[in-house]
């Protein structure tokens, strides 16, 4: 295990903690908690093999939440001082006096054991800032010269997101944590134009819970996902457009990550459930009248909410509220059994406690409930991919994520992805272009026949999930297999358009 | 350390060819209400201080970009050479060009003065009003749940070629969404100061629309004259605009391009005299009237830094007439320079009518509230999907007769522009989809023929 970026250990960060959580506590808060938080962030891009972007961005703030008459008062500031933290904890406490006059309902937490003092630091081998930039750029120039050497491509798009976040967090009641984690998301995409019609390639490689190692071919087949790419762009840019209509369909994982997220993920946040993302990104149908009762899915879909996967982007030791990382069960047998929560969800719902689903993305952002790591189990000693096509007599093979969309209860959703293989009598029959599903969210998860074994797992996943208002941005993993799903309606995306 | 100071500091440790400096101060203030009771608030302050290091070599110019928050006195200077190792690192930019010596005149404006700065005092008018309106939607068995956002960011720019230059950018919203007997209705305001929120007559105007919302009527998928209120307008054509950049469409990657090569500007793309444009001095709406890049993309150039902005057509009398551009893409496509600009406006033919009016004049038609989850399905045409939100009216014989269910929508907003059979007057509107990043714009309705609902969505 790396020890926690020194830069950030020598921050005075006990210091500011106790400062601001006495001023809390000499000023009446019932609970308070204290927040410090480093991110070190770089984006590198390249157009053409040439550097565009480059930049890096070193984000350190700390914040202090508090309750106060049952009221939730929040502050955030960069004057990093005892007297600084202190100010901020009593402008925490002006904002709940403020926001009492229009609060209605008192704040109250599930209880959490105290945990002392923690440290907790991500499963990583190379921190990719000590990689030089020089390298990195290399690196993605090379991958590109790679592709614009074949004349079936036009353009090539390399993306590198890289992020280190450094947490530390104090309460009132005792729990101390400091903690570390790293990700990066590579994605290179390939343009080409043939005839009149342009269109895109891109890589499947998801974002991970891993340092530089996640691009040295180690962990995926970079040289080998490369090397496809022209051929497959070639082929997707001749290919025939889709015929609307009813279709078997199976998915890859690094398309049907987005659908659990939409679909579950979201779905089966309590906060949603309960309207409390109401007025933004919504509710969800997966009301607590139906937990227990609902058949979200077949019998062969089990969904797991896990923060304590190794790797996944969701991945903590405590959340943004001293809650210690869980995994627990949101469908079981296609049963609607578990919602995520964080403590003032849980309490709400009388829940014992909470399943440490808070995050906050930066310490100017107040910890909101977030999705943990939510993934569909494949089946033991199950299917290969192909297995599952040989089952389809015509059908399509989906693969690789592009356009997505749900209503706001999270019923009516429509995706895209990058590469549409027809099957024919149990057989990938060439690519199709245009191609869009849509499907009820329920409907679609009943419809799943099966599920490939653990041979065709892949953690896949999102840098920048969207919620909350002010909105912020959550990293999240999706782990599941490939899968068969009879029945789905497939749209054709030009018809849709009216051309 | 006063942000200006920090500014000159960096610029004066520089040992690059040439230096940008980019401090921005911000502090925002916020309150999230559900089911007639506050959820969450805050007040935050911020700053950061962006270092553009510029480094000539045999090929061009090479740029090293690096960004920190709460930088102190004593660590500018770190910053500085960060920003410079960068730049020895990386190879020359493609789209470098001399730095800006002169911004536009107002720019300097107020230099010396001390950051803008907001804070929950900002809602100081307006909580008692929300409070007032959570008591009576109480009373009437109505719900209200929403979100005000108040920004003050003001940024300090300045380069060794000499450029001081300052702007203080307001950005408020309001958003109100009411939940009752009639379902779903919402409303959403930009503002600058809170000031010209009247929350009495946002929630006046839901409740008239749940009392639509009393009678459903379950209507199938499929094409139908709809008019698109300014908040949806705003949606599709801050997408448009989003999907307008010069170089992209040079490149022939956009649905800009021209499918034998060169952009499509100068292209007609509606029949009707329809303008979509920007002007950084728009009143009510106004922001930088300079470019402002903090890094470098395919629409901006941190080497543009500084730049001043005008009043720009992006469409003029249905006509694509400009693309976003850099000065590296205005050399590139051979078109005038025209930057991106923080604001936009559509507007018709002169006299149009209010959405009233529209509404009086539909023998059988859908009037719908807002858009929500848009993204995009086919770059080559911009085909868009998403759904419509918290309201779907029927209008028979010029008056709403019932709420209908919910749809998801698949469109492109530039084939919508050759379909348009009525444009409304232009007010300012928030758009529902994107006021996380965009809020300043002024839309008016729109009638479209036949538009496309493709599915029907059981969300209420």
């Amino acid at each position: 295990m790396h020890d926690i970026d020194p830069a950030f250990t020598a921050l005075p960060l006990r210091a500011l903690a106790d400062a601001a959580l006495s001023r809390a506590r000499e000023l009446g808060a019932q609970h308070a908690d204290f927040r410090l938080e480093r991110i070190r962030s770089q984006t590198l891009r390249l157009h053409d093999a040439a550097l565009e972007t480059a930049l890096d961005a070193d984000d350190v703030g700390l914040s202090v939440r508090v309750v106060k008459d049952g009221t939730w008062g929040f502050a955030a500031g960069i004057d990093l001082t005892p007297e600084g933290a202190a100010r901020v904890a009593e402008r925490a406490v002006e904002v709940a006096a403020v926001a009492r006059a229009v609060n209605r309902e008192p704040i109250e937490l599930a209880p959490e054991p105290v945990h002392g003092e923690r440290t907790w630091v991500s499963a990583y081998e190379t921190d990719p800032f000590e990689v030089p930039t020089a390298d990195k750029v290399a690196l993605l120039a090379g991958w590109s010269r790679l592709l614009l050497g074949d004349d079936r491509v036009d353009h090539v798009d390399a993306t590198l997101l890289q992020v280190k976040e450094n947490k530390f967090f104090a309460d009132l009641a005792g729990t101390v944590t400091t903690q570390q984690r790293v990700r990066l998301h590579p994605v290179v995409n390939a343009v080409g134009i043939s005839g009149g019609l342009f269109d895109t390639m891109r890589t499947l490689a998801p974002p991970a819970g891993y340092g530089w190692e996640w691009l040295s071919g180690e962990h995926w087949d970079w040289d080998g996902e490369l090397a496809r790419i022209p051929e497959l762009l070639a082929e997707k840019l001749a290919a025939p457009s889709v015929e609307p209509g009813v279709y078997d369909v199976v998915v890859d994982p690094s398309n049907l990550w987005l659908t659990i997220h939409e679909s579950v993920g979201h779905a089966t946040e309590l906060d949603r459930a309960l309207g409390y993302e109401a007025a933004y990104a919504g509710t969800s149908f997966a009301t607590p009248d139906k937990l227990g009762t609902l058949q979200y899915g077949s019998k062969v879909m089990n969904i797991t909410g896990d923060r304590t996967a190794e790797h996944g982007l969701a991945t903590i030791g405590y959340d943004d509220e001293g809650v210690q990382a869980q995994s627990f069960d949101i469908v079981s047998e296609g049963l609607f059994t578990g919602y995520q929560t964080d403590r003032r969800i849980a309490r709400l719902t009388g829940a014992e406690r909470s399943n440490g689903c808070a995050f906050a993305d930066s310490s100017s952002s107040m910890p909101i409930q977030r999705m943990a790591n939510v993934s569909l189990r494949p089946a033991e000693g199950g299917p290969s991919t192909e297995e599952l096509i040989s089952g389809v007599e015509r059908g399509i093979y989906i693969l690789g994520d592009k356009s997505w969309s749900i209503d706001m209860q999270r019923h009516n959703f429509q995706f895209t992805g990058q590469r549409f293989f027809r099957i024919e009598n149990g057989r990938l029959a060439g690519q199709l272009r245009d191609v869009a599903y849509q499907a009820s969210t329920t409907d679609f998860w009943n419809s799943m026949e099966a599920v490939g074994g653990p041979q065709t797992y892949v953690l896949g996943g999102a840098f920048n999930c969207g919620k909350g208002q002010p909105g912020q941005v959550a990293p999240v993993s999706h782990g599941c297999p490939s899968a068969l799903f009879r029945g789905v309606n497939i749209l054709n995306a030009l018809k849709e358009a009216g051309q | 350390m006063r942000p200006q100071e920090a500014v000159e500091r960096a610029l004066s440790l520089s040992r690059a060819d040439d230096c940008v400096v980019i401090a921005d101060e911000a502090s925002t203030a916020n309150l999230r209400w559900a089911g007639n009771t506050l959820t969450t608030n805050g007040v935050t302050r911020s700053s950061r201080l962006t270092v553009i290091a510029l480094r000539n070599t045999a090929d061009g110019v090479a740029a090293g970009v690096v960004s920190r928050s709460a930088v102190g006195a004593d660590g500018i200077e770190e910053l500085v050479r960060a920003a410079e190792a960068d730049a020895a690192g990386n190879e020359a930019a493609e789209d470098a060009r001399p730095l800006v010596a002169e911004g536009p005149p107002s720019g300097a404006a107020g230099w010396d003065d001390e950051p803008a700065e907001t804070g929950i005092g900002v809602f100081e008018g307006f909580a008692p009003a929300l409070g007032e309106a959570f008591a009576a939607a109480q009373a009437d068995d109505r719900r209200l749940y929403g979100f005000a956002n108040h920004v003050l960011t003001s940024t300090f720019l300045g380069s060794s070629a000499g450029l001081r230059l300052r702007h203080d950018q307001p950005t408020g919203l309001l958003e109100l969404n009411a939940k009752g007997a009639g379902g779903s209705a919402w409303a959403g305001v930009g503002t600058r100061d809170f000031t010209d929120v009247d929350v009495a007559g946002l929630t006046g105007g839901l409740a008239r629309r749940l009392e639509w919302g009393e009678r459903r009527v379950d209507l199938p998928a499929g094409r139908y004259e709809t008019i698109l209120p300014p908040s949806a307008v705003a949606d599709l054509m801050i997408y448009l605009y989003w999907s307008a950049g010069a170089q992209d469409a040079q490149d022939g990657r956009t649905v800009f391009s021209a499918p034998g090569g060169g952009t499509r500007v100068g292209e007609r793309l509606s029949d009707l005299p329809i303008t979509l444009s920007s002007d950084p001095a728009a009143p009510g709406m106004q922001c930088a009237p300079f470019v402002i890049a903090h890094a470098s993309s395919r629409e901006s150039s941190v080497f543009d830094n500084g730049l001043p902005l005008a009043a720009t057509d992006w469409i003029r009398e249905g006509t694509l007439a400009s693309l976003a551009q850099t000065r590296h893409s205005a050399e590139r496509t051979g078109l005038p320079l025209t930057p991106a600009v923080d604001n936009l406006a559509m507007r018709g033919p002169d006299g149009g009518a209010s959405l009233e009016e529209m509404v009086a004049r539909t023998e059988r038609g859908l009037l719908l509230t807002c858009l929500w989850y848009i993204r995009e399905v086919d770059t080559q045409s911009l085909l868009l999907t998403g759904l419509t939100r918290d309201g779907v009216y029927l209008v028979e014989d010029g008056e709403v007769v019932g709420a209908v269910n919910n749809f998801r929508f698949n469109e492109s907003p530039v084939d919508l522009l050759s379909r348009i059979a009525e444009v409304g007057e232009t007010g300012p509107t928030l758009p529902r989809e994107w006021s996380d990043y965009f809020t300043r714009t002024a839309m008016p309705a729109i009638r479209v023929p036949d538009f496309h609902m493709s599915t029907v969505s059981q969300a209420t």
